[in-house]
């Protein structure tokens, strides 16, 4: 680290007053407070204040101590950006969450890019010049790791909202060779940003265009059941390019938030690995939806039962408790104000009503709790699978809508199951289990068979998840 | 301040990062990703500086254009998150 030492004290990032470098500091503890708000929902909107005021506070500071000058045009870019975000927030609707993140993914990313090449070109506003006239090398680094990281946030968001938009196909694309030519792109970035700090001012440009390349080809052959630990890479990704950003121009509130940002991705994408008992590596080599599905369809011809919304309505009824295990499906049929009804009417006949949420159900993270949510069902209704899983066994209904793969019990029983070790909620312990599906053929993204549905405690409801409950409401209603 | 101040700083956030995050219930994990969103877009601080330098106009441009893009995610991330964490209600209590 020794181009470090030589830092000189000019610039004017150096020359930041104490007073800019503290606001910078304070609008990174508040943060902090944003995310610590999130550990209850309670907590919850005090601290999403929280961030807006430090970002009030970054942003003030940045234009008082640098951009007076150009004020009004500054003040036209935010006013444009501002009403595109807040309007596209109002109108946006809940199911299409996923793809709003991954949309605001790639903003960051491009963004960040930008910023890198701005300082690039002009390297002496952000106070990098060294004496000689050249951009420190430590600079150089982080500035060729910043623009990497942003543009392979870019252009993996975008493909990413490609995909959960259905603009592209979420079936996996792949590539012959593809790992291969992956990791020597990966390789070749790091050898570049690694040359391009000692010397060869010219390879920043090689960086950028290799980045945006990496970011495309990481995610075309990620399946679209894989999409939450995606989402949440990328999510950790825009932080670590912030982060990057703010080595460069020694910020405080940009490293915190970069840091934190970061890890709250990481962490994410952890957690969706491991409800699917996969390894991110190989979440990351991609291809798994395909890959299974191209095996031989094990389609048995075992006995199953169908019922009708009006049997469903007349179990649903005479039950004591129901657990209702909401999925993807049911977000594509937009089944959930449906769904909240039929709990709304199974409520008032007394009956015991509890959701139960599989950490990757949906396409992202929390996907089912905000659908939920929209469709007014109370927070403490709902539960997270290591808290009501013991439950299945005294429950008289499970009503699986929109789920599959999820209530496998081959995941807990079948070692030669793709899906094996990976926690499932275990609906078929209830007495009945009513399992709301498009139709018989089809089966889950692992492709595998899900033994629930030819159980005798099973009865299998063949229809469009919302029609269905839909048509039960009104069976409940005589 | 020097490299290994920053580093510092750096290194103590991930670790707060870390514990702050494993705290956020995961009924919370959208909301959470839309707020990271809103936050990491501080990197408009970068594009303040470069929209204001004078010298490059072509530095000044982009700058201006990052400003737009981050915005966009500041206000949208922060509305977004505003309108979910308004829908999460507690059962109501029957008098």
């Amino acid at each position: 680290m020794e181009h470090v030492s030589s830092t000189p004290v000019v610039g004017h990032l150096a020359a930041a007053p104490a007073w800019a470098m503290l606001a910078y500091l304070v609008s990174g503890v508040l943060f902090i407070l944003a995310l610590r708000g999130l550990s209850s929902p309670e907590s919850s909107r005090a601290g999403n204040r929280f961030g807006m005021i430090g970002m009030l506070i970054a942003v003030i500071t940045t234009i008082v101590t640098h951009s007076l000058a150009n004020i009004a045009e500054i003040g036209i870019a935010i006013a444009i950006g501002g009403a595109i975000g807040y309007i596209v927030a109002q109108r946006i609707a809940m199911t299409a969450m996923p793809q709003l993140v991954a949309a605001f993914h790639s903003l960051v990313g491009l963004a960040a890019v930008l910023v890198g090449v701005a300082a690039y070109l002009n390297p002496e506003a952000f106070g990098i010049l060294d004496t000689t006239g050249q951009i420190f090398k430590g600079s150089r680094i982080e500035l060729g790791l910043g623009v990497a990281i942003g543009a392979i946030t870019f252009s993996g968001s975008v493909i990413a909202f490609l995909k959960l938009n259905g603009n592209m196909s979420g079936a996996p694309i792949l590539l012959p060779g593809r790992h291969i030519l992956n990791l020597g792109v990966l390789a070749g970035i790091l050898v570049l940003v690694a040359i391009f700090g000692r010397e060869t001012p010219e390879l920043f440009w090689a960086i950028l265009i290799l980045s945006f390349a990496i970011g495309f080809l990481l995610i075309i052959p990620i399946g679209g059941a894989d999409m939450p630990v995606v989402v949440s890479m990328l999510n950790s990704y825009s932080g670590w390019a912030a982060a990057a950003m703010g080595f460069t121009l020694q910020n405080t509130a940009m490293i915190i938030t970069g840091a934190l940002v970061g890890s709250s991705g990481a962490i994410l994408s952890y957690i969706m690995c491991k409800a699917m008992n996969r390894s991110f590596i190989s979440v990351i080599a991609g291809g798994f939806g395909a890959e299974a599905s191209a095996g031989p369809a094990a389609k048995t011809d075992r006995p199953w039962k169908r019922g009708s919304a009006d049997d469903a309505a007349f179990i649903l009824k005479n039950a004591e408790k129901v657990i209702i295990v909401p999925g993807y499906g049911m977000a594509v049929s937009q089944a959930q104000h449906t769904l909240r009804e039929m709990g709304d009417v199974l409520k008032k006949e007394g009956v015991e009503v509890k959701y139960a949420i599989h950490p990757v159900a949906g396409r992202m993270p929390g996907h089912m709790n905000v659908l939920l949510a929209e469709a007014n069902v109370p927070y403490d209704e709902v539960f997270e699978l290591e808290d009501i899983n013991s439950e299945f066994a005294q429950a008289d209904v499970a009503f699986v809508i929109g789920a599959n793969d999820v209530t496998n019990p081959a995941a807990q029983t079948d070692k030669s199951s793709p899906i094996y070790g990976m926690p499932v909620l275990e609906v078929w312990k209830a007495k009945t289990v009513l399992f709301v599906k498009r139709s018989m053929g089809g089966v889950g993204y692992a492709g595998v068979d899900n033994d629930v549905f030819y159980m005798d405690n099973t009865m299998m409801l063949l229809g469009d998840a919302k029609k269905m409950t839909d048509e039960i409401v009104k069976g409940l209603a005589h | 301040m020097d490299f290994i101040a920053i580093l510092s700083i750096f290194v103590l956030a991930c670790f707060v990062g870390y514990y702050v995050v494993w705290s956020v219930t995961p009924a919370l994990h959208t909301p959470l990703m839309a707020v990271t969103n809103a936050i990491s877009s501080v990197i408009i601080v970068g594009a303040l500086i470069a929209a204001a330098a004078s010298g490059s106009p072509a530095a000044k441009w982009l700058g201006l254009a990052a400003v737009v893009l981050a915005s966009v995610n500041i206000f949208g991330g922060f509305a977004v998150t505003e309108r979910m964490l308004a829908m999460y209600k507690k059962k109501e209590k029957k008098g």
